[in-house]
């Protein structure tokens, strides 16, 4: 936007247009063209001659189909001379009758209004497993959410040049291992839906551990997470643990404004004023919820973690909340999904519902176990139980050791005041 | 950034227009399977109360003051730009231009504070 923007509200107005259109216009692209790459610079093609086009003329009156007519043009244009180049190659010579045939054949298909199924496609191929995770990451970012690459690096805390790599060489290895397009079948839904259920929360956590006065960009990762989640439980109304994970991240959120006080630093879950939780993401929290537990008869690990949320998310005051039920929880959570980080979160339950005894000989197991030695919540957890205990000099070096071991400032400046108040 | 849009309309007489109704709960289908429509709801027409304070003084006034034919809506969604909550809420009023003549409106677009709440880019 310069200066010499004649039209700068009208410019903004169609960029939010395309901003809504881009996921499905990209899905429908890749239908027709079946190669990511391209399907994007075709959307990236009718994106511009929209945005030259429309600040003067207005925005038409579909302005979806609009985009999609034009993209699917230059695609008609790419297939033929896509054709041409490789009958070449194989110098079939064909006539050229054939090829328009081929081309007419796709472009009729584009018409069919398949919105739906296509960005679930496009879903599962940008969450595919052939890519590493940090690509399904960056992939999904930049086609289903529609962020630049300097977005994504600014999330993330990347270089520009580090993601837009990690981006082109996703393309390419969709297109040399020939990945289908294809709705993933009931045999294999369980892990592709799990791949994109964790490249969801991935991006949602990314956001989530930022720290007040961090980048914009990091916080609003978990805004883009919600979205795709919530863009995810209208595709796949039917799966529960779409909907558990909508929950977990609808009621995490819900806990944003209250989760750093006004210099920035963390409060914990306990000492937050509850009444500056996000009501209406804790009513739709709890809605999902709702569904999910309708559609199984267990649940599974997201579903589980929303309804540990939900206890916390029910309970008007720390003392009013259910550590039965979230013990219960954790107990077959630790079961479905077996994690040391989940054996802490469940003994920081047992020492709220039966006590920090109880609580200490579970820590300590773990200790034992040695999988948590990096990790700053081992320690820290066990000096608040030894505080709890009256083992105060203990506590001390147990919290002095979590402020050594955090990577996060806020953080570690709340380890050591718990230091210094064990004294 | 979240938008509270409040509108207030006055309907034709007679009924609703054949497809007005689809229309619009398609639209709010795609807006909610967009991620950006948080919630929404009609409301009851006709104002319930009046509470006004001046001079010093707070007058209650009990209603119902209904009004003939009146329609009033509100919508919360979940957006990146104002933009995007005013092309929302612009397909909203399209569809009531375009399908039910005589029909007039006025829609107001208010920015909550929320968590999703930060700052634009500069």
């Amino acid at each position: 936007m310069t200066a010499a923007d004649p039209h700068p509200a009208a410019r903004r107005a169609v960029e939010a247009v395309c901003r809504i259109e881009s996921a499905r216009l990209i899905a429908g692209l890749v239908r027709i063209v079946r190669d990511v790459g391209t399907a994007e610079d075709l959307a990236q093609d009718a994106l511009v001659i929209a945005l030259e086009t429309w600040p003067r003329t207005g925005v038409p009156p579909n302005p979806g189909a609009w985009l999609m007519s034009t993209a699917r043009h230059r695609a008609v244009d790419e297939l033929r001379r896509r054709y041409r180049y490789r009958d070449k190659l194989a110098e079939l010579g064909r006539g050229l009758a054939a090829q328009q045939d081929t081309a007419g054949h796709a472009m009729d298909a584009a018409i069919d209004d398949h919105i739906g199924d296509d960005l679930l496609r496009l879903v599962f191929i940008t969450c595919h497993p052939v890519l590493t995770t940090p690509s399904r990451v960056a992939l999904t970012l930049r086609l289903l959410g529609g962020l630049t690459t300097t977005e994504i690096a600014r999330g993330f805390l990347a270089t520009e040049p580090a993601v837009a790599q990690r981006i082109a060489r996703a393309k390419q290895t969709l297109a040399t291992k020939r990945v289908a397009f294809e709705i993933p079948t009931p045999d294999q839904m369980g892990q592709r839906l799990a791949s994109v259920l964790e490249v969801i929360y991935l991006i949602f956590n990314e956001g989530y551990s930022a720290t007040a006065g961090a980048d914009w960009m990091r916080p609003a990762l978990c805004d883009e997470a919600l979205r795709l989640g919530r863009v995810l439980a209208g595709l796949m109304p039917d799966e529960p643990e779409v909907h558990g994970l909508l929950s977990l991240m609808e009621l995490q959120a819900s806990r944003l404004p209250a989760r750093t006080g006004p210099s920035g630093q963390p409060i914990l879950l306990t000492d937050q004023d509850r009444g500056r939780w996000d009501r209406l993401l804790i009513r739709r929290g709890l809605a999902a919820l709702a569904r999910a537990e309708a559609l199984a008869n267990t649940f599974g690990p997201y579903a589980l973690q929303a309804a540990i949320a939900a206890c916390h998310a029910r309970a008007a005051t720390p003392q009013q909340t259910d550590w039965g039920r979230i013990t219960a929880l954790y107990q077959v959570l630790a079961y479905v999904w077996p994690s040391p980080i989940v054996e802490l979160n469940r003994a920081v339950a047992v020492g709220m519902a039966v006590g920090p005894a109880e609580a200490l000989s579970l820590v300590d197991a773990l200790r034992a176990q040695g999988s948590l030695d990096t990790y700053p919540h081992l320690p820290a957890v066990r000096g608040d139980l030894l505080t709890k205990l009256g083992r105060h000099a203990e506590a001390r070096d147990e919290f002095t050791q979590a402020a050594k071991l955090t990577r996060n400032d806020s953080e570690r400046s709340l380890f050591l005041a718990q230091a210094q108040t064990s004294d | 950034m979240r938008y509270l849009v409040i509108g207030k309309g006055v309907q034709p007489d007679g009924p609703p227009p054949a497809g007005l109704l689809d229309a619009i709960m398609k639209l709010g289908a795609d807006a909610t399977k967009a991620g950006a429509l948080l919630d929404t709801g009609g409301l009851a027409p006709g104002t319930a109360a009046r509470l006004q304070v001046s001079d010093g003084r707070l007058d209650v006034t009990d209603g119902p003051f209904t009004e003939a034919k009146e329609w009033i809506s509100y919508a919360i969604y979940q957006v990146r730009t104002k933009e995007e909550a005013v092309e929302w809420t612009s397909r909203f009023l399209q569809i009531h231009r375009d399908l039910w003549p005589g029909w007039e409106g006025e829609v107001e677009v208010l920015q909550m504070f929320g968590p999703g709440d930060h700052a634009p880019s500069a």
